[in-house]
């Protein structure tokens, strides 16, 4: 019995990690100028199904860190391992949402949501069936004829989920992707998130610097300093699931965001007074 | 009229079609009187400036003997031939240059250096090479596009949103896949808009081409009349070249939305 306690605990906590960056360090040698160390010694762990979101001041490295676990760059020191897999380059795994609008001008929404199907070579009837369900699931129904440039930027991002999500990728990868958006969009945006993560139970690693974002979605918020981005620490969100956005409001929420924006400002003034930024 | 102003001076902003065709056609009409008040007035010689009559009437003339349609016949066959010779050729390359950093190493400075030799330079060494055939008046065309569509080209190429290419890495594409489904057709509206503008440049090549020994064409028929003094001529032959470069623009203007309705109208 008693052995059943100590076992029980850690539990939890021993749940094998999905995702595992491991002493990872990025540095960029310009062609002229000294290297810029753009990220230096991140460790963390992402557990299956979790919801983590990093956040921290632009130009901390986040973008170049969701970049490092897609494997569309290497990392200088260090390693990330997926599922017990070296990331050694991208692949469908690692699906990813852009800061940017990145869908296919030229194909319509239909087709850019099959557009990693199609490259596996699914045949059409079985790809008709996947962006269907995705399709209905971003609620973008009716929209499947239309072209992006047809889209406003919410429905882009949409489409651009979807797409990812149709590759049933074991991690989902989000960089800022509701950055560009107004708030009324965005507060949608993160619901709709919300729910598709809910029942689909993917594993998220989610990246922003807005720090109610961070607390609305995340099950751990990861603050990271400003150049060169370190993980300055670990916030563990024990807010009720599911959440809404009139939660932004409650004392539990402002309590975590008081803590984030200290942590976030206690380096902000750091690296000011150091002459970084 | 205060409204008027208002309405029609702001930047930017759009007017009723019915008043642009409006303006257009007035100021075509305006050119068209003033000529005729120039030439028919008598307040500028007639083998200066010719009448609309002269003009009409060489054309009369020209098309009976047919050797209008001959002249134009053999121009456009030149420009075609040379702006299609130079697009395939141009296309693929400038795709490659502004992507393939290898590539751009190869072909960039050369391209560079040849850009901006005047082409008529090149005129002696090439009738020197390949003689007075039409094979040299479509090397002149050739090159006069060939090397500004390469850069034009590479430029549209290298605009490519990196982003765009790393998506499809994510989504599964193989580097094959990502050139031939991603990086092409990314290309394309770009690559339409530097053939619409580089086919005007063809045209402007066609006199250089037929400079020197010619015997046929657009450019030979303008020349030839300037030695009688037949302003007449001169001036049916810049219009009739007026008139087919306006004619092929729009059809690649036509062609562009025809083919790539996704993007952007031009
Ligand atoms: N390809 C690159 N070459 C050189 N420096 C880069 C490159 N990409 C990013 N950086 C630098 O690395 C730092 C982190 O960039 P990024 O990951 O985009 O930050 P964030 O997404 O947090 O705003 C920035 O200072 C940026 O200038
Ligand atoms: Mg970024």
């Amino acid at each position: 019995m008693g052995d059943g306690d100590v076992m029980a605990a850690p539990a939890a906590a021993l749940k094998p990690a999905k995702l595992r960056i491991a002493d990872v360090a990025l540095r960029f040698t310009p062609r002229r100028g000294a290297p810029v160390t753009a990220l230096d010694r991140i460790s963390l762990d992402v557990r299956d199904q979790e919801f983590s979101v990093i956040v921290g001041p632009s130009g901390c490295g986040k973008t170049s860190l969701l970049r490092l676990v897609a494997g569309l760059i290497e990392p200088s020191e260090g390693a990330i391992w997926l599922d017990d897999k070296r990331v050694t380059g991208p692949g469908r795994d690692r699906g990813m949402v852009f800061q940017s609008y990145t869908l296919f001008p030229w194909l319509t929404v239909q087709q850019n949501v099959e557009f990693g199907l199609k490259v596996a070579g699914m045949p059409l009837r079985q790809r008709h069936d996947i962006s269907r369900r995705f399709i209905l699931q971003v609620g973008l129904e009716g929209f499947e004829e239309h072209y992006p440039r047809q889209l406003s930027g919410g429905m882009m991002q949409r489409v651009a989920l979807a797409r990812a999500l149709a590759n049933d990728p074991a991690l989902l990868l989000m960089d800022e992707p509701f950055g560009a958006l107004d708030s009324q969009t965005r507060s949608l945006m993160q619901e709709l998130l919300l729910d598709i993560w809910q029942q689909s139970s993917k594993t998220v690693l989610f990246i922003t610097h807005d720090i109610d974002e961070s607390i609305l979605l995340g099950d751990h918020v990861y603050v990271m300093t400003a150049r060169p981005g370190r993980i300055k620490e670990m916030v563990e969100i024990d807010l009720p699931r599911p959440r809404h956005v009139d939660m932004l409001t409650s004392p539990a929420f402002m309590a975590l965001k008081r803590h984030i924006m200290r942590s976030i400002h206690e380096e902000a003034v750091r690296s000011f007074a150091s002459g970084e930024a | 009229m205060a409204s008027f102003l208002d309405a029609y001076t702001a930047p930017k902003k759009d007017i009723p079609r019915r008043a642009y065709l409006t303006v257009s056609t007035l100021v075509g009409v305006m050119i068209v009187v003033v000529w005729c008040a120039l030439s028919y007035g008598e307040l500028v010689r007639g083998d200066f400036l010719p009448t609309p009559g002269a003009v009409v009437g060489a054309a009369i003339s020209g098309a009976g003997d047919g050797s209008l349609q001959e002249n134009t016949l053999v121009s456009v066959i030149e420009i075609m031939s040379g702006f299609i010779i130079a697009s395939i050729l141009s296309v693929p390359l400038g795709i490659l240059m502004g992507s393939f950093k290898v590539v751009e190493a190869a072909i960039e400075p050369v391209t560079n250096f040849v850009r901006y030799l005047p082409v008529s330079a090149l005129i002696p060494l090439l009738i020197l090479w390949i003689g007075i055939g039409i094979e040299e008046k479509i090397t002149v065309i050739f090159i006069g596009t060939f090397f500004q569509q390469l850069i034009l080209i590479a430029d549209v190429s290298r605009g490519v949103s990196k982003d765009l290419l790393d998506v499809s890495y994510t989504l599964g594409a193989t580097r094959r896949t990502v050139v031939w489904r991603v990086l092409i057709p990314a290309t394309m509206p770009g690559v339409m808009d530097t053939l619409r503008i580089t086919l005007g440049w063809a045209w402007t090549y066609l006199v250089v081409a037929e400079l020197v020994a010619a015997n046929k064409g657009l450019g030979y028929f303008i020349l030839n009349s300037m030695r009688g003094l037949f302003t007449d001529q001169i001036f049916l032959g810049i219009i009739v070249i007026g008139l087919l470069g306006l004619l092929t623009d729009q059809a690649f203007k036509l062609l562009r939305n025809r083919m790539l309705p996704w993007a952007t109208a031009t």
